[in-house]
């Protein structure tokens, strides 16, 4: 067992602990107060990965919370990785949902900024960013292993009474296709330092950057300092490959791809086929210990994938 | 400087609507730099809302609206007013409401920010006023006024070719110019550590600041 092991109660980290190779998924909350979205989605997902992320306000649009939806996904037999960013919450409301989300048996979290509310439906609100997702890494690691808030006082309920403190697995994301490329490395480094415990990545499409970027995770020895989980992201068609290429900043999505999506009979089996390839490829790159399947709007193809690419959690 | 541009016509019509002597005043400072509410502006802007509105538009122009011993030389003009369609920025605007309890002040402008000019007709953003100044940290770069997110970490994943996500055409990403200051300093050991939280409570989160100096209080 190494330093980070079991400070949180995690299933996620227990397995990654103990040196199992990790997969991990999404699921994206619906935007209506629908909660058979949410079962139809766990169902998918349920004994198929280790932990599933729960995003919030994924892109700046507003869905059921990221709070809710994890405890949901727990009571329907997943292990939540509840997102939480810094654009709708400063570090009361952070802290007050940290604490209220452990009481309520999640135990992983995901540190992020957030996007942008001009990707969203609501491009006139106020943001906050109180705090970036380093510094919220800082605070919720500060949270667990200081017992302390952001403000430096206990937590604890009263002066007499014994601290209770949220304790957490703490993830944060990395993106190695942003740039300054060259400091991208460097980056993660500081979200280690900031006491992140697991990394995962934007979806990778650019195996060579991706490969080089591991390069200098390896060099920095970060791969022993945090567990780092691949990111990828099925491609669905031709149209999205595209969009992805084109549109979307910190995705770099070869030419290659996105021909082999516009010659395919069949575009989706293509894109399943790509991803699958890539995560044999990613397999075979040294320090990366799972696995993130962010497969947008098509969760029931999460267990495929898992099962072509031999991931199958249950075959262990 | 502080960059202000002037408010669509209509909205300004609007505003001045049912009055028959305005005055139009503007500022010397500033806005004068920026073109937008100096001598020349408030002579066209005058010019228009006569013939628009049928009123009677009286034009003057102070060295500064945000201080008060400026206006002295329009007071006259200003009380045979039934109000005040001030061209300053929005602190002008409520220094001459300030002066002129009784009567109706608008504002001819829309204030948008501190910051540089960056050619003919183009300012951009530079300074958000924080009260903390990191400037001496970032390479003289500022992260909270410059990144759109004041990430003071970054940069976040959006940054592309040295532009930010939110808008790839214009707006820089502000992280790319602190990488790229700090390593032709050679001070990229900079970014090795971790900013701190900041302390927001000097920002406007604080309340409205006020900035009191005892030695410039002994002078008077």
């Amino acid at each position: 067992m190494n330093d980070n092991a079991c400070k949180s109660g995690s299933g996620l980290e227990k397995k990654l602990a103990a040196g199992g190779f990790a997969v991990t998924a999404e699921l994206g909350p619906p935007k209506s107060a629908d909660i058979d979205a949410i079962a139809k989605k766990a169902a998918c997902l349920k004994g198929v990965v280790d932990a599933v992320n729960i995003t919030d306000n994924q892109t700046a649009i507003v869905r059921v919370s990221s709070i809710a939806t994890a405890k949901l996904a727990l009571d329907m037999g997943l292990e939540p990785i509840m997102q939480m960013t810094c654009r709708d919450r400063n570090r009361l409301a952070i802290q007050a949902d940290v604490l209220g989300a452990y009481l309520l048996g999640i135990r992983n979290m995901l540190c992020l900024t957030g996007d942008h509310q001009c990707f969203g439906n609501h491009a006139d609100a106020r943001y906050v960013f109180d705090l970036d997702s380093l510094q919220l890494v800082r605070m919720v690691k500060r949270m667990r292993d200081d017992k302390v808030f952001a403000c430096g006082q206990d937590i604890r309920t009263s002066k007499k009474s014994e601290p209770k403190e949220p304790r957490m697995y703490i993830g944060a994301a990395a993106n190695p296709f942003g740039d300054p490329f060259e400091f991208r490395a460097a980056r993660l480094e500081k979200k280690v330092k900031a006491g992140v415990d697991f990394v995962q990545t934007q979806c990778i499409y650019d195996m060579d950057r991706f490969s080089r970027w591991m390069e200098h995770v390896r060099d920095r020895g970060l791969h022993r300092a945090c567990k780092i989980l691949a990111g990828v992201t099925p491609l669905k068609s031709a149209g999205m490959a595209r969009y992805m290429r084109d549109q979307v900043a910190g995705i770099i999505v070869p030419d290659d791809y996105v021909k082999r999506m516009a010659d395919a009979k069949d575009p989706k089996e293509e894109g399943i086929r790509i991803c699958v390839e890539q995560i044999e490829r990613i397999r075979q790159i040294e320090g990366v210990a799972g696995i993130h399947v962010m497969a947008i709007e098509w969760e029931e193809k999460v267990a495929e994938i898992v099962e072509k690419a031999g991931l199958r959690k249950n075959g262990e | 400087m502080i960059v202000a541009e002037q408010k669509p016509m209509e909205e300004i019509v609007a505003l001045v609507a049912g009055h028959k002597r305005v005055l139009a005043l503007g500022c010397g400072g500033c806005v004068t730099v920026c073109l937008s509410g100096g001598q020349r502006e408030v002579s066209t802007l005058a010019s228009i809302v006569r013939l628009g509105c049928r009123m009677t538009v009286e034009e003057a122009t102070l060295e500064r609206q945000c201080d008060a011993e400026f206006f002295d030389a329009v007071r006259e003009q200003a009380e045979r007013c039934d109000a005040i369609l001030s061209l300053a920025c929005g602190v002008g605007v409520q220094m001459a409401a300030r002066l002129f309890p009784g009567k109706p002040v608008y504002p001819a402008l829309n204030t948008r920010f501190m910051g540089t000019n960056d050619g003919a007709g183009q300012w951009s953003e530079n300074c958000l006023a924080c009260g903390d100044c990191s400037l001496g940290v970032f390479g003289a770069v500022c992260p909270v006024a410059r990144c759109s997110k004041s990430l003071l970490n970054g940069p976040c994943g959006g940054s592309a070719n040295g532009m930010c996500e939110v808008d790839p055409e214009r707006i820089e990403c502000a992280w790319q110019l602190v990488h790229d200051r700090l390593k032709a300093l050679g001070r990229m050991d900079v970014l090795d550590a971790i900013a701190e939280p900041r302390d927001w409570s000097k920002t406007h989160s604080g309340g409205p600041r006020r900035l009191s100096r005892e030695d410039m209080a002994d002078l008077r």
